[in-house]
């Protein structure tokens, strides 16, 4: 935790735009993966890895272009519980589905 | 209320320490200001994520349910168009980053240069939208409104996608439902692209503003927060683009 709370003066961490750059490459760089790999017959990992490169994107925009690196522990707290919830309410609604009508999912 | 009243009676040196015109009283730094309207932007994220996610959860669902309508559904889509757009999207993000640092370095030129691309890489987005959607309305795949299944019924009739996918005919029953993958394509896009249009216009706000050297004066906190919701928006498309246009290519 770099942020320390001396909280002398407006101490916001200022992100220098070489990250930026970095940040933005990668993410040119996952949209030609993601693109190239729904050519290739993956059968249900298609929607797998489409899946997993579009949640790495996510997590970068969220570290780097929207500082939750740098942020305070309170707003990491609160974007992981958004997270958390939001993963909560989608399993819960497809215990429901899958149960109620078995094996016709 | 008390504290203007004794800013009017000019009691106000008395009672506060010195501090930038725009740290409010009720703030003991600028960094408390700052913290507590960025935990107050997350928080609205969060309820945005909740009206997101209950369009995904419900294209989850429905393609769990009919399938082969809405691999063929998505078959009627642009790869082309759909990477453009997230390219474009992904360098307004860029754009938008960089506004939020020439705003923290003062930097007024630097700063209007980068809303403004991020104001014109908006509308290239929308533009491009407009361009998909358009073809939509042609092919007669507006749900409710201009709507046939018969690309689906028949796809052969649909001499370009056929010849890149080769679809078989769905039975009556399947090929009604590529309407329901139809409807959430636009419920999904078009609820994106509204969030799009309101950031569009902040940022025209924002450009107005930024001339009179508003964001330069070391209170960058309206930026910085619309850089969220902005970033959020990008995070949305980052998943529709692999869910409504990738997943599907292959059966």
């Amino acid at each position: 935790m770099n942020n320390a709370n001396n909280s002398s003066e407006h101490e916001q961490h200022i992100v220098s735009p070489k990250i930026y750059v970095v940040i933005l490459l990668a993410l040119l760089a996952l949209t030609a993966t993601t693109v190239a790999a729904s050519y290739v017959e993956m059968y249900v990992f298609n929607a797998v890895v489409a899946l997993a490169i579009a949640v790495l994107k996510m997590i970068l925009v969220v570290l780097f272009f929207m500082h939750i690196k740098y942020s305070t522990k309170l707003t990491k707290l609160t974007v992981i519980s958004g997270v958390f919830i939001f993963l909560g309410l989608i399993s819960m609604t497809l215990a429901d589905y899958v149960s109620r009508a078995w094996g016709r999912w | 209320m008390s504290d203007s009243t004794a800013t009017a009676n000019g009691v106000e040196t008395e009672v506060h320490h010195e501090h930038p015109s725009y740290q409010r009283h009720h703030f003991e730094t600028v960094a408390q200001q700052f913290d507590a309207t960025n935990f107050a932007m997350w928080l609205f994220l969060l309820t945005e994520i909740m009206f997101f996610g209950g369009l995904f959860t419900a294209y989850l669902i429905l393609r769990n349910w009919y399938y082969p309508a809405f691999v063929e559904g998505s078959h009627q889509l642009s790869i082309f168009w759909g990477t453009a757009n997230t390219t474009v999207l992904i360098i307004s993000s860029f754009t938008m980053a960089m506004s939020v640092w020439n705003a923290q370095m003062r930097r007024k030129g630097g700063l209007l240069l980068c809303l403004v691309l991020t104001f014109i890489l908006g509308l290239v987005f929308l533009g491009i939208k407009g361009i998909e959607w358009h073809e939509k309305w042609v092919k007669y795949h507006v749900p409710g409104l201009h709507y046939s299944d018969q690309s689906f019924r028949n796809p052969a009739s649909d001499p370009e996608v056929y010849a890149e996918y080769h679809d078989k005919s769905l039975a009556p029953d399947m090929a009604s439902k590529v309407e329901q993958y139809f409807f959430l394509y636009f419920a999904m896009t078009g609820m994106h692209a509204l969030h799009m249009v309101i950031g569009i216009a902040i940022l025209g706000f924002m450009i107005v503003r930024a001339k009179t050297g508003a964001y330069t004066s070391g209170h960058y906190t309206f930026v910085e927060n619309f850089g969220l919701y902005w970033h959020f928006v990008d995070i949305i498309w980052i998943f529709l683009f692999p869910l409504l246009y990738l997943i599907s290519r292959h059966q």
